[in-house]
């Protein structure tokens, strides 16, 4: 299948597509760089790109001003707590349904999917009044279950052609050997699931991370994410450019980090195996 | 293979799930369904009685209704147009051999990941801001005045940031997609002469019109619902609010829950429309 190509076209390519792929990651990387400069020197014009004063300062006076611990906390707790009862719920769920399928199973996962589609501010005042009913307003247990259960559909899909994908003969060639259930879920099937587990995990973190719809709207002081807490730098007193982007810079870089190792899982994740 | 105990087991196993997302769905729904029936004013006199469908009547034809369902349009129409049809040619560039590819590819995709609050205020401030942004140095540069973004251009501007945060979706998608095309079709296609149009047109294009539309029906079901881009940018103001948000501001803002209720309603009859085609896609590849 390999095609020759001259080095002439490879170079164009090349030229192009770097251009291309420089200008759409440009906002992130002026963000970045934006973090390292001086308030000043932030909005100086003609715009500096390296040659500025490099400083650390607007990180520690996001630290400092701002709780930034305390919405980095909520968000690794929420986004963690989420995905861990998720797949603990899901991981079953899944398993039963690649393993013993039964003629309602494709019509289950097909509703399960359904409940995704549901747009979340049909159902805002509902769940707002639940909240308060229940005391989960502003908790971080409460955007641990919602966030969890809007992201519970895309688990166990992930998870569902994850396991399909293990070979059933195998597990009768241990059933044969007169593996016991337990013994073949352990020893043989585990180890064949745990990648497809991992990276189910990974994205689900990730769409935990940016959610911005439920954390906006249930959370304040208390349990906001960060999400919430680079909100509130939307009505700004003064310049603050430096600080935005310190600030920006913090909650993406894990997470884009995260994000460029589950590359290949995000197309299975997001189109429900529609596109393969 | 399947024996009577390990079905039962089966059930067990599924139960937590499927309790949950049933109660997840129901409950809440059915709680929009009956507020949406009601006058109620949480703040102003809280339960005021049944109205049947007056809700109904008056969420379609308040004055901010006609102009709400204008700007999800253009805002969904705008994104998917941007994001397929620059998906599309990036898609097909990625796919060409290149030093670097695997770099490049990151750099495209990164946008994805970062949280939509991040995005919709490191453009508005530090590309859009009509005094010290990007896009205001630029404009000087060649003598322009500096264009108002967030007011004067409001909804190009709303498009630009949430195209630049679903591009890399497309993009991935179709990329993926293209990789499966059988390259010695194109190949012989090549040797017969056939021009790189042509080509794109008869080749390219009707293999890879499964991915667009799935494309297609998954950012629309969430660019119907986007939120924060609007929440963080203009508020709802300067003609940007979509209809979800104008159901957020019934229901939250100004408290008429049964209003948004109502609202809330039909949007949930408009995502089910675009779902039904989406879930028949994914549904025949499930029998595959």
């Amino acid at each position: 299948m390999a095609r020759a190509v001259s080095n002439r076209r490879r170079l164009i390519n090349t030229l192009l597509a770097w251009s291309i792929g420089l200008l759409i990651f440009f906002p992130i990387l002026w963000t970045v760089l934006t973090s390292f400069k001086p308030e000043g020197q932030a909005i100086a014009d003609p715009p500096m790109f390296l040659f500025f004063d490099w400083t650390l300062e607007n990180y520690f006076v996001v630290q400092e001003r701002s709780n930034y611990m305390r919405y980095l906390m909520n968000s690794i707790i929420i986004s963690g707590g989420s995905t861990l009862l998720g797949i603990l719920i899901a991981v079953p769920a899944a398993w039963s349904m690649a393993f013993v399928p039964s003629k309602r199973t494709k019509d289950i996962l097909m509703w399960m999917l359904s409940t995704k589609m549901l747009p979340a501010v049909g159902v805002l005042y509902p769940i707002y009044l639940l909240f308060i009913q229940l005391g989960l307003l502003d908790s971080r247990l409460g955007l641990v279950i919602v966030i969890m259960l809007i992201n519970l559909p895309i688990i166990i899909w992930m998870l569902y052609t994850y396991f399909k994908e293990i070979p059933t003969a195998i597990l009768e060639a241990a059933r044969m050997d007169g593996a016991s259930l337990r013994s073949e879920i352990l020893y043989v099937l585990t180890p064949m699931a745990i990648p497809g587990i991992a990276s189910t995990i990974l994205l689900n973190i990730i769409l935990a991370w940016n959610e911005a719809f439920w954390t906006l709207n249930l959370t304040a002081a208390k349990a906001g994410p960060l999400t919430a807490f680079i909100a509130s730098y939307s009505s700004p007193e003064g310049l603050f450019f430096a600080k935005l982007s310190a600030a920006s810079t913090m909650a993406i870089a894990p997470i884009l980090i995260l994000g460029w190792f589950s590359q290949k899982q995000l197309v299975r994740g997001l189109t429900f195996g529609a596109v393969k | 293979m399947a024996t009577q105990h390990s079905r039962s087991a089966a059930r067990m196993m599924m139960a937590p799930a499927v309790i949950l997302l049933l109660g997840w769905m129901l409950v809440p729904l059915c709680m929009t369904l009956y507020f949406s029936f009601k006058k109620y004013l949480p703040l102003r006199g809280g339960d005021l009685g049944w109205v049947g469908f007056d809700n109904y009547t008056r969420f379609v034809s308040s004055s901010s209704f006609w102009p709400s369902i204008y700007a999800t349009l253009v805002i969904v129409g705008g994104v998917l147009a941007i994001t397929v049809v620059f998906g599309i040619l990036l898609a097909i560039l990625l796919d060409q051999p290149m030093w670097g590819q695997g770099v490049v590819r990151m750099l495209v995709i990164a946008p994805f990941f970062v949280m939509p609050t991040v995005s919709s205020l490191v453009w508005k401030n530090m590309f859009m801001d009509p005094n010290y942004g990007l896009f205001a140095h630029l404009w000087r540069f060649f003598g322009a005045e500096p264009i108002q973004w967030m007011s004067q251009a409001s909804l190009p501007s709303i498009i630009m940031i949430v195209s630049w945060q679903w591009l890399p979706f497309a993009t991935l998608i179709l990329l993926t997609a293209i990789q499966s095309l059988d390259s010695e079709q194109l190949e012989a296609s090549e040797m017969d002469g056939a021009p790189i149009i042509s080509r794109f047109w008869y080749i390219i294009l009707p293999h890879l019109s499964r991915a667009i539309t799935v494309v297609i029906l998954i950012q629309t079901i969430f660019l119907l619902s986007i939120f924060a881009e609007i929440f963080v940018t203009t508020g709802g103001a300067f003609g940007t609010k979509t209809l979800s948000y104008l159901i957020f501001q019934r229901v939250l803002e100004s408290q008429n829950v049964g209003l948004g209720s109502a609202g809330g309603v039909y949007a949930i009859i408009l995502a089910n429309i675009v779902a039904i085609f989406l879930m028949r896609i994914v549904g025949k590849n499930l029998d595959n």
